[in-house]
């Protein structure tokens, strides 16, 4: 066949594959087809892989295809081993990996573009630098992301003067760029480089904790961006489309996201930088004089659980950090075996991840239709024993009904509070992600159990089973 | 690019943009981390563009930087199916109890 109609046989499966790919992620967001969603997105992206080699064998056909096996044999290997717990840092890491790879393909156009500046237009030139930067946000970026949830530095690091540190490594990326653009210069665009690698790494400093996420799904649409931008400058439709989707569908899952948690976006990404959260670390700190909690043996708490008709289970943030999912299913099934109802309430942003709890208390077995979403349980606290809160702490603060102040009001949370004992299963008194005090530790009803989520369970499982 | 060239890649974005939006628009929280992850996978096509820059490559800086996008690419791409996959397996025992 002839260049011509190869090229045309390429440009009709690349419009077969975007097609695929949209339909996929249609069935990917409901949950019924899901999994066949993500299998035929897989079917797309396989197809434009393939139509790449359409057009002829390429050069270094060798090397593409070695670097294919090992880059796929490492994504199946690390995506098979992952623990289902450590699901934020795999995605935070192989969106780096994306970030990194649209990264490097704009800066090999921008040396083959050097060779003869000019060409290509300026939406060509733009197109290479805006690929360079934001791929070279999202990489450096999503990695340290990864490094802070793998625990390697979790705390959020407070910069001093740090907006004005990134808003001058923002100025001079600008005027690194335009200088890159006009001169074709390598020693200036490798410093562009740089200073966009720097901003990567400012943008996730200051940010710890349960708004990790949300910082991880900004990066992965920033990902798709720097693929569609990739797309522009190569003129392949499949990956502008794809990564414009990617790109679009991103900002409105990390808007979702900000949603459940009442918090807006840029909240989340200059909030410790600024003076915002200074309220909350105030009455968290000096403020009001420590009121006394009533904490509990874990033998009492056995008792009280025991002989109680209902149960609501809270898990949170705590309970995915201790990987207690497993031993929670047990204690549910002894009390379930005991008469005890048992139910879980999830709250939306439980977990590492919106969702995240979901998935977890699927792994370990829990059946589906013990949990229950937020609207669907709130009422049924307040005809409730025990409402067992395991490491959760935001999500139940009453405060978010009633305190103006409070930097969490009129994020909705569910209502333990209502319930006629609470048992809170906390490591220490430190307030949680948000930095303030919750006023349920000091309710004369909850009692509190301290300890290492997913230990005390044990402890617990293990007094239940002597008891019988 | 001709005017007219940089308006049908415009208008391509556009279309992309609007479709990205509708698309997941009614996702339920539970499929928030799931669609995270699907979408990590779907970026993951960025792998195309390195094989491109390797197809085309002369001399090692070239090379070097295309094939660590086709390893970086093609690790994001399988390995976020993988991982979403993995995910979404976990609740396929749903559909006869879900409360909704």
């Amino acid at each position: 066949m002839s260049p011509a109609v190869l090229d045309l046989v390429q440009r009709i499966l690349f419009l077969v594959s975007i097609v695929t790919i949209i339909v996929g992620l249609k069935r990917l967001s409901s949950p019924a087809t899901a999994r066949s969603g993500n299998a035929l997105a897989g079917w797309g992206l396989a197809i434009a892989v393939l139509a790449t080699f359409v057009t002829g064998v390429p050069q270094n056909l060798g090397l593409i295809v070695l670097g294919l096996v090992v880059g796929s044999g490492l994504g199946w290997w690390g995506a098979r081993v992952v623990q289902m717990t450590d699901m934020p840092q795999m995605v935070a890491l192989l969106n780096g990996l994306g970030g990194g790879a649209a990264a490097a393909v704009s800066v090999a156009e921008f040396i083959a573009w050097r060779s003869g500046p000019g060409a290509g237009g300026p939406v060509h030139i733009v197109s290479i630098l805006a690929g360079t930067v934001i791929g070279a946000v999202s990489f450096a970026g999503s990695l340290l992301a990864f490094a802070k949830l793998q625990g390697i530095g979790e705390r959020a690091v407070i910069l001093p003067g740090g907006r004005l540190l990134q808003a001058a490594v923002v100025v001079a990326a600008l005027v690194t760029g335009g200088l890159a653009a006009t001169s074709g210069g390598l020693p200036v665009f490798v410093t562009f480089v740089v200073l966009a690698l720097a901003l990567g790494v400012l943008m996730v400093v200051p940010i710890g904790g349960a708004d990790m996420p949300v910082v991880i799904s900004i990066l992965n649409s920033c990902t798709g961006l720097a693929a569609a931008a990739a797309g522009l400058v190569l003129d392949n439709h499949a990956l502008l489309v794809s990564g414009t989707l990617v790109g679009a569908s991103g900002t409105l899952l990390t808007r979702l996201m900000c949603k459940a948690m009442n918090r807006s976006l840029a909240n989340v990404l200059f909030g410790a930088l600024g003076a915002a959260p200074a309220a909350g670390t105030a009455a968290a700190g000096a403020g009001p004089p420590k009121r006394p909690v009533r904490d509990v043996s874990v033998e009492d708490a056995a008792v009280l659980l025991a002989n109680v008709q209902s149960v609501i289970i809270v898990p949170g943030y705590g309970l995915a950090v201790a990987q207690a999912q497993h031993v929670v299913r047990e204690l549910a099934d002894l009390l379930a075996r005991r008469g005890v109802e048992v139910k879980y309430a999830i709250h939306p942003v439980a977990g590492r991840m919106p969702g995240h709890m979901n998935v977890l208390l699927a792994e370990a077995n829990v059946p589906y239709s013990q949990l229950f979403d937020l609207e669907q349980i709130n009422g049924d606290f307040e005809r409730t024993d025990v409402a067992l809160v395991i490491g959760a702490n935001d999500v139940v603060n009453p405060a978010a009904r009633h305190d103006k102040a409070s930097p969490i009001y009129g994020m909705p949370i569910l209502d333990a509070d209502k319930a006629r004992h609470v048992v809170l299963m906390k490591r220490s008194l430190n307030p949680g992600f948000a930095g303030i005090d919750n006023e349920l530790y000091y309710d004369p009803k909850t009692t509190m159990l301290f300890g290492d989520a997913k230990q005390v369970l044990g402890r617990l499982v293990e007094e239940l089973k002597s008891e019988a | 690019m001709s005017a007219a060239e940089v308006l049908t890649v415009l208008t391509i974005f556009v279309l992309a943009v609007f479709t990205g939006f509708e698309v997941i628009s009614k996702v339920p929280v539970v499929l928030h981390t799931p669609l995270m992850s699907g979408t990590n996978a779907i970026h993951g096509i960025v792998v195309v563009g390195g094989i491109v820059v390797l197809a085309h490559a002369e001399g090692p800086w070239l090379v070097g930087l295309g094939f660590v996008g086709v390893v970086f690419g093609a690790a994001n791409l399988v390995g976020g199916l993988v991982v979403t996959d993995r995910m979404l397996g976990m609740f396929k025992k749903k559909p006869k109890d879900a409360p909704k």
